[in-house]
């Protein structure tokens, strides 16, 4: 007869039971790894644009499949029946999992594509592609505010309020035994124990130091022209910046407002949707977005307490005469914004019969101010990388 | 535990040993270790393994194991075995007594078919763990060898990954050394003796390219690069071996997966059905049991094809029909005797081909499917006139047969040192994608040019890859 042994169970071995943890730990690092090089398809991807947080997105990895020699998709194979199985029955589709009959053997099997990630790690590897250290460093125009305090040690001076009795008692009564023997010496026999009053050297109060906290505020001012020539391409590509620039001021500052405005020959404040759907005609005067923009800044952000970062997207196709108030009003807005860009969409070839605002916005002379054109869903994410270099740019020679 | 403790487990035991012994099966000692759900995880993305090498793969394949669990798609196992001596079996301590019991024999039977079947043989089941941890030390040394660290080390892995099945496949055919590889050579070239001589033209000796490398087709790819790149260092050709170690090892496995399954579920059946369990569990066992061995259609379940083969068998040495005994001729045997021969001589392959009957595959309604635009269609039933297509279609998804055969033809091909490797095309298609970054790896461990010849859609074509990258050609 054979032997046997039963080892029982172990639980608190942790080392064996754990010990894929390296190895799991590896896989992450190539999935990370994985969505980083590709990052720009998945941005171009129309559905992660505007969707909340905790959204999940699948999203289809390269390079840490397992490649081997296996046979396509058409190989034969054999399944069985419930018994009444006939020739030219259909039992599947091609390439789903399930259907395909077990191979039964070491056919690798299905290989999954794609991850699951939340938008929010999405965005954390987004902004981690862009390796901008210095960013972190940047002279935000933060307020300091006193909001709490928290305890701090102790101090011998204080307000009555902070009185702290227990630790007053106790420093008495240490003092009370380090003179005893001098005192019981003093001490005539039969007398009483003489009083032991506190003194002002016994007083300990609590000190409490404020809590300073750095309050960031930004205002993240997307302006748009929905005339009639922004169509359903063009509001797309910019609205995937917008929600770049937006996520990406999000993850600089604690407190982000957004504000949405749309204009054509006039310009008015919107709610998103609005912003993003609603189909407007007629001209343009881009000025009129831009001195709506100011107004809002003065009267709800104003510079000294908030961040401001407008951005403008427009196909450039601007009325000739509103020009030169567009170029005044840029300038002006450039002054009160910590940075403020101009995207021009244009999509592939249309920018050789289009007029262009690039051209005239050459000769306002903002360090803050930039352009940028994008002509294609591809150029969204290094056109929002270069927008923020030349940031970096600025604050180096600044 | 639910309901039950160590001391019943190991009374059952004893009990299942015994109708073990008396049914004539023959283990290895055998090793139970109750685990958790985590730690069975553990264990089978490592293969069963109680210490492998770490690569990431295995953490992916953990975590693909675990979600599929987390989300209820695929349960776990009720046991994992593996081939050593002696047997390591991991049983689940959340499953019920009657589950355990089933499991238990269930694992003597696959005991019992380690230490007996062919393929098994050539795989040293004494040294299995010791192998394993032996391989796992060699790397780690690698890996935090500061010269080597462990990109170094997961590049050269991760490429003989790729090829790790490409090998010779039957352990039980010895390979031919070089000199003998030339005397066959030699022998092979000299002139037939020719009752006929007189009128046919004299036919000269033929000296045969003894030169070559390969000689004759070399199937072992890793092997032979490691034997033949002059350029790779040491430790590379320690990863090279120690990856083709591990192919080698589970080789077996999956040459015997439907013969194995279906023999423990045999067995376990058997064992229980013998002991006379009570009413309860006996109602329990054979829920279990038929969970485990039901057919899954439009699949092949290789449990309930196994157990139906192996029943059948029985069945027929035992009590044939007079149509049986008519189209087979009589039994030479018994039945246990029969059952005993089959599980050491034969292999899915062998195995399928020569016990599935007509009959048989009927009853189970075996079909093939073909894929025609985005449908998976039906192309043959089991009658008359399809079976033998199925049943080779059958075969071909069996074992390491659903591998494609890739042989290096030439290390020097043109003069130039590309090394030359040939698909054996049977009919079936490599997948491009996986062919291109397949032959990518090779190439990163052959260091030259690598060229693959292939068919696609009938066309002869060259895959070829080089320091310019991947690009493919139409051959003549």
């Amino acid at each position: 007869m054979v032997d046997s042994i039963f080892r029982d169970y172990r639980g608190s071995n942790a080392e064996r039971s754990d010990r894929s943890a390296g190895d799991r730990l590896r896989h992450r690092q190539k999935v990370r790894e994985s969505i980083r090089t590709n990052i720009a398809d998945i941005i171009a991807e129309e559905s992660i644009i505007g969707k909340d947080k905790d959204k999940i997105i699948k999203v289809p990895l390269r390079g840490i499949k397992e490649y081997r020699f296996v046979y396509g998709d058409n190989t034969p194979g054999v399944g069985q029946g419930e018994g009444d199985t006939e020739a030219g029955q259909v039992i599947g589709k091609v390439g789903t999992e399930g259907t395909a009959g077990d191979r039964a053997g070491d056919r690798p099997g299905v290989d999954y594509y794609e991850t699951d990630v939340t938008l929010e790690e999405l965005i954390d590897i987004m902004f981690e592609d862009l390796e901008l250290p210095d960013l972190e460093r940047k002279a935000l125009r933060e307020i300091q505010s006193e909001r709490s305090s928290k305890p701090k040690g102790h101090r011998r001076v204080g307000i009555r309020a902070r009185l702290d009795k227990r630790r007053t008692a106790k420093q008495r009564i240490m003092r009370k035994l380090a003179t005893r023997h001098a005192a019981l010496e003093e001490l005539e026999p039969d007398e009483e124990e003489p009083r032991f009053p506190f003194h002002t050297d016994d007083l300990r109060y609590r000190h409490v130091e404020p809590k300073m906290r750095r309050e960031s505020n930004a205002v993240v001012i997307c302006i748009m022209d929905t005339s009639g020539s922004m169509d359903t391409m063009k509001k797309y590509l910019a609205r995937s910046f917008f929600f770049l620039l937006y996520q990406f001021i999000t993850t600089r500052y604690r407190n982000v407002e957004i504000v949405f405005i749309a204009h054509h020959t006039e310009a008015k404040e919107v709610g998103e949707e609005e912003f993003f759907h609603k189909g407007e005609s007629g001209g343009t005067f881009i000025s009129s977005g831009y001195a709506k923009a100011l107004e809002i800044i003065h009267e709800r952000y104003h510079p000294s307490i908030w961040n401001v970062y407008a951005f403008h997207c427009s196909d450039g196709d601007n009325f000739d005469s509103d020009n030169p108030a567009a170029l005044r009003a840029a300038q002006e807005l450039a002054e009160v914004c910590n940075l403020f860009g101009y995207g021009e969409i244009k999509p592939l070839g249309s920018r050789y019969y289009e007029s262009s605002m690039l051209s005239i916005f050459r000769r306002l002379s903002a360090p803050n101010f930039h352009t940028v054109l994008i002509e294609r869903k591809e150029d969204i994410w290094p056109s929002f990388k270069t927008f923020l270099a030349k940031e970096r740019l600025a604050e180096g020679a600044a | 535990m639910k309901g039950y403790e160590l001391k019943d487990l190991l009374a059952w035991d004893a009990r299942i040993r015994e109708a073990v012994a008396k049914a004539g099966l023959d283990c290895f000692d055998q090793e139970f270790e109750l685990c958790d759900h985590y730690q069975m995880l553990g264990y089978m993305a490592y293969s069963g393994m109680p210490s492998h090498y770490p690569h990431w793969s295995y953490g992916k394949q953990y975590e693909k194991l675990k979600t599929l669990y987390d989300y209820g798609v695929s349960g776990l196992p009720y046991e994992m075995v593996i081939n050593s001596n002696p047997a390591i079996a991991y049983l689940m301590r959340d499953n019920s007594l009657l589950l355990q019991i089933l499991t238990i024999a269930h694992v003597y039977g696959h005991n019992d078919f380690f230490k007996n079947n062919f393929t098994f043989k050539a795989t040293r089941a004494e040294l299995t763990v010791e192998l394993f941890k032996a391989h796992a030390i060699r790397v780690r040394k690698y890996i935090e060898d500061p010269s080597l660290g462990i990109d170094a080390v997961e590049r050269l892995l991760d490429a003989a990954h790729a090829l790790s099945f490409q090998r010779r496949r039957n352990l039980a055919i010895r390979k031919l050394g070089r000199e003998e590889q030339i005397k066959q050579a030699m022998e092979s070239a000299q002139p037939k003796p020719d009752q006929y001589r007189k009128i046919h033209r004299p036919v000269g000796f033929q000296p045969p390219d003894i030169n070559k490398v390969p000689l004759e087709p070399e199937q072992d790819i890793l092997l032979f690069i490691r034997d033949h790149n002059p350029y790779l260092a040491e430790w590379e050709k320690d990863l090279l071996t120690i990856v083709d170690e591990e192919a080698r090892s589970f080789l077996p496995m999956i040459e015997t997966k439907i013969m194995n399954e279906g023999w423990a579920s045999y067995w376990h059946k058997r064992i229980l059905d013998s002991m006379d369990l009570d009413q309860g569990l006996y109602l329990e066992f054979l829920v279990r049991h038929n969970q485990v061995v039901r057919p899954i259609p439009g699949q092949i379940n290789p449990y309930h094809l196994g157990l139906k083969i192996w029943e059948d068998i029985y069945r027929r040495w035992t009590n044939p029909t007079a149509e049986e005994i008519e189209q087979y001729g009589a039994p030479d045997r018994t039945g246990e005797a029969k059952l005993f021969q089959v599980r050491e001589v034969e292999r899915d392959t062998s195995f399928i081909r020569r016990y599935l009957t007509p009959e048989l595959a009927r009853e189970l309604d075996l079909f093939k499917f073909e894929p025609r635009g985005n449908d998976l269609v039906v192309s043959e039933v089991s009658d008359e006139d399809g079976f033998e297509r199925v049943k080779e279609t059958l075969l071909q998804n069996v074992g390491t047969n659903s591998i494609p055969v890739i042989k290096v033809e030439d290390a020097d091909f043109g003069q130039n040192r590309t090394l030359y490797l040939r698909h054996y095309h049977d009919g079936r298609d490599l997948h491009l994608e996986y062919a291109e970054k397949t032959l990518g790896y090779v190439y990163s461990l052959w260091g030259r040019e690598c060229a693959l010849e292939t068919v696609v859609r009938g066309r002869r074509i060259l895959l070829i890859y080089n320091d310019r990258g991947f690009s493919t050609r139409t051959m003549k």
